[in-house]
């Protein structure tokens, strides 16, 4: 069964169709990739895809359950996270803070347990503690855990974006370039990580990258955008072989 | 795990006992201090002043610290809390003084928190500074409104409101109102409140409903001015609009800021502080709304990445290298 | 007839809005940031008007010139003190910083000029208008005539020069416009020396009508005005100029007919109202946020 169902979905600013009649669907438990050009479009359908825009046309359906309209806090908890191109930390808060907000909709206790520090507190607390603990040491940062993120190194920052997205406890993960900036070492090990955290909490990942031979090494399914439509759409060797892809890449 | 969990419930408890008795402790030394005469009469008079200040700027602390939004409406509910409580006390006099005063505080705090949501709702759910605008137009209103209406003794004000506050009542509301600030900050609800100040868009993507959060905040902060405004009522036993103007919740804001805006121990600080310093040097009188400007401007340049770079180069430049320790100032960032 | 009447007080003191107006929408569309200090800019312009003429007893043009030349300076002057520092900073640090700054300007006057009113004889001596029934007084018609003069030239600036299409391009898109060559920090300093200046002209109008110098005499109007810039879609300039006009005209007929007391209340009424049902105002564009 399709997880998410993406259909003839556009959006226009102003007289420019930024996305315009796309088409995809991911399996669940899909390591599925988005690429193209700059300018292509990826980030708008991300965008699109967690409500942050709202689309002119077209349908998002996940699990059946159609997206459209909802506010980006209502698709969250209806299983979509995701992660910034550029990093949208809470700077001024410890790693372990940052995955904690993410818990928020996770772990309940009432506002009066809060102000007067209940039993309730405390244990839910603690177990607020272990969950984020436990999804920092996928990301090797549970030594950082009182850190305040600003002061993370930046392939750490990415890092703590994904683990962050994942305590949300997503059924759909949506990765905005997470290797962008690392260097081949860094990038290699994160691709690692990334389908560990996919086998390891059942989840399906749809990933934007720019770099075209780590996206056909990882996923399973490609959809190749330019100028907001879709150009191709496949197997990695079938993507690689469209002689569409090649021009939309290479040039003439 | 059984043993570990009882220990943390030990040192839960351990806590909660050190920071009752450090609470009874503090009453009791004001207390003695104020009536042994080892504080000056004029500190004496001012230790009321100062425990409503620190209601004020803890709880605006909630809004400015906390949510990172502005509010310069502060003055405002705090009138709504004094007004509608003394017009209580004042009107329902059958009741005995203890009962009275408990039901006017109540009122003057949800009225003031009434008005926090109505004047939140079409603000918050907005992105943009406009808060700042609409609270202080907020507070111009509702000076215009108590001053032409019958019921709150137009500019003449209200007189004779019995003076059932004291030295308890406003510590007790004090320590209140710092216990609910701390133990927000530290919880699932200060946590969102503070992503959202830090990051609105991440927020949402996390699921967090950023505009409750937001009212929620706001409304908390209005409560508690309205208490204080309760307080002030029946400890002055006099009102004036002039009273809740601009300059006050400019003062209380400064209160905030020099604090360190969401720190709250350096915000209780900067409250007695420049409680008391005014009152201390009044022939500086003229010159004190001059330098809470100035200490605004200043403190805000300061804090600016771009100034503190600055800074820290024109440091390294008289500092040798290798004399400042790195790690040491990463671990101190890091507590937060 | 009083109807009438009460419209063109309306547009008087809505035309005053709406040169305020402008200054905080351009700042506004150019550096995002509400710029608390535009009120006090006005109250510095009726101040030094009043030095201008009755203390160094100037002639009236000079002084206007002046005058002009002060709060143009003083703009400039507080963008690159105060905000321009704290251009990455949070917005509440800069809103913070403009409390300050307008704070400052209040508590210096307050010193200099203390708070008991200073009368001031307005020097706009034109013969009042008689048209049938209805009295146009000799500042009314001024009034009109330099608001005008002062939007149409604006709106040939903005769009005819340069430097114009310069602050267009910077409000529309910062790093793009800078990317374009276009030196960015002038661009602001040039917005709020326009906005400074409007503001003067519209101390000057406002101090002749009101002739009662106090150290908060911009606070009130310098709100109202921000009302009508969100009220005409705030980044938008026509929208600050319909803005003040029709904010003007409401408060003047609820003044007449519902409620002088309560005149003030339902200008912010329709500060909330707007936020509420159109956060974009009447000409205001739609953005969407880049994420």
């Amino acid at each position: 069964m399709a997880l998410l169902e993406v259909k003839n979905l556009g959006i226009s600013f102003g007289g420019l169709r930024a996305v315009d009649q796309v088409n995809f669907s991911i399996k669940e438990g899909q390591l599925y990739g988005l690429i193209g050009p700059n300018g292509a479009g990826k980030t708008t359908l991300f965008n699109l895809l967690t409500g942050v825009y709202q689309p002119t046309d077209g349908s998002i359906m996940l699990q059946d359950k159609l997206l459209n309209g909802k506010k980006p806090a209502q698709i969250n908890r209806a299983g979509i996270a995701r992660t910034f191109q550029n990093i949208r930390l809470f700077k001024k808060m410890t790693v372990l803070d940052n995955v904690k907000v993410a818990l928020h909709n996770q772990v309940h206790y009432s506002l009066f347990a809060t102000l007067f520090k209940l039993p309730s507190y405390w244990k839910k607390e603690k177990e607020m503690d272990k969950m984020a603990l436990d999804i920092l040491k996928v990301f090797d940062l549970e030594g950082q855990a009182s850190v305040l993120a600003a002061n993370l190194p930046y392939g750490k920052q990415r890092k703590l974006e994904i683990a962050r997205a994942l305590a949300t406890n997503p059924k759909l993960l949506l990765l905005d370039e997470p290797a962008a900036g690392m260097n081949p070492n860094e990038t290699e090990e994160l691709m690692q990580t990334i389908r560990l955290v996919r086998d390891r909490y059942k989840i399906t990942i749809l990933l934007i990258e720019h770099d075209m031979k780590l996206v056909t090494g990882i996923c399973e399914e490609i959809l190749v955008l330019n100028f907001g439509m879709e150009l191709a759409k496949g197997t990695p060797s079938e993507v690689l072989n469209n002689p569409e892809v090649i021009t939309a890449y290479l040039g003439e | 795990m059984n043993g570990m969990e009882k220990k943390g419930n030990r040192n839960v408890l351990i806590k909660s006992v050190i920071a009752l008795a450090a609470i009874i402790l503090g009453y009791v030394a004001v207390y003695y201090m104020m009536e042994g005469g080892i504080l000056s009469r004029q500190m004496t008079s001012l230790i009321p002043r100062i425990g409503i200040n620190i209601i004020l700027a803890v709880s605006l602390s909630i809004t400015v610290g906390f949510l990172g939004e502005l509010s310069l409406g502060h003055a405002g509910f705090m009138a709504i809390g004094a007004y509608a409580s003394a017009i209580f006390t004042t009107q329902a006099a059958g009741l005995p003084g203890f009962l009275s005063f408990v039901f006017a505080l109540i009122i003057g705090g949800v009225m003031a928190a009434l008005f926090g949501v109505l004047t939140g709702i079409p603000v918050l759910r907005l992105r943009g500074d406009y808060l700042a605008i609409v609270t202080l137009a907020f507070t111009e209103i509702i000076r215009s409104v108590i001053n032409t209406m019958s019921i709150t003794g137009g500019a003449m004000g209200l007189s004779s409101i019995p003076e059932y506050a004291n030295y308890t009542w406003i510590y007790i509301f004090g320590i209140l109102t710092i216990l609910v600030a701390v133990n927000l900050k530290k919880s699932r609800h200060g946590r969102a409140i503070l992503s959202v100040r830090e990051n609105y868009v991440a927020a949402e993507a996390m699921g967090i409903p950023v505009t409750k959060f937001k009212i929620l905040a706001f409304t908390v902060a209005a409560f508690f001015a309205g208490i204080a405004g309760a307080l002030y009522a029946h400890t002055y036993s006099v009102l004036r609009p002039g009273n809740f103007d601009y300059n006050k919740s400019i003062d209380i804001l400064i209160f905030v800021v020099l604090g360190g805006m969401g720190n709250i121990p350096g915000t209780i600080v900067a409250t007695i502080l420049l409680t008391y310093l005014p009152e201390k040097f009044r022939e500086f009188g003229d010159y004190r709304m001059l330098t809470y400007a100035l200490a605004l401007i200043i403190i805000m340049l300061l804090n600016s990445g771009e100034m503190k770079e600055k800074i820290k180069g024109f440091f390294r430049k008289i500092v040798p290298q290798g004399k400042v320790k790195p790690k040491k100032l990463q671990e101190k960032k890091g507590e937060h | 007839m009083e109807f009438i009447e009460q419209l063109i007080n309306g547009l008087r003191s809505g035309s005053i809005f709406a040169l305020i107006a402008i200054g905080y929408t351009m700042v506004y569309g150019i550096a995002k940031m509400i710029n608390f200090a535009h009120g006090d800019i006005i109250m510095v312009g009726a101040y030094s008007l009043y030095i201008f003429i009755a203390k160094v007893n100037l002639p009236p043009v000079v002084a206007v010139i002046l005058t002009m030349l002060v709060c143009t300076i003083l703009g400039i002057t507080i963008e690159k003190v105060a905000y321009k520092p704290l251009r990455k900073a949070p917005s509440l640090a800069v809103l913070i910083t403009a409390i300050g700054v307008s704070y400052l300007l209040q508590s210096l006057a307050l010193l200099i000029f203390k708070a008991t009113p200073i009368p001031f004889s307005s020097f706009i001596e034109v013969p009042a208008l008689q048209i049938g029934k209805i009295t146009i007084s000799g500042i009314t018609i001024v009034t009109f005539l330099v608001t005008t003069v002062c939007m149409i030239l604006l709106t040939l600036f903005i769009n005819r020069t340069k430097i114009g299409s310069a602050m267009r391009a910077v409000s529309e898109d910062k790093q793009a416009a800078q990317l374009m060559g276009i030196n960015v920090n002038r661009t602001i300093s040039i917005t709020f020396a326009i906005g400074s200046m409007l503001a003067a002209i519209a101390g000057i109008l406002f101090i002749s009508q009101y002739t009662s110098l106090r150290p908060t005499l911009g606070t009130l109007p310098g709100i109202k005005a921000f009302v009508a810039a969100v009220f005409g879609g705030i980044g938008s300039i026509p929208g600050a100029m319909l803005g003040g006009l029709l904010l003007g005209v409401i408060e003047s007929l609820s003044k007449a007919y519902i409620s002088t007391e309560l005149a003030d209340a339902i200008v912010f009424g329709i500060l909330v109202l707007v936020l509420l049902v159109k956060p974009s105002g009447l000409l205001g564009k739609n953005r969407i946020e880049k994420v």
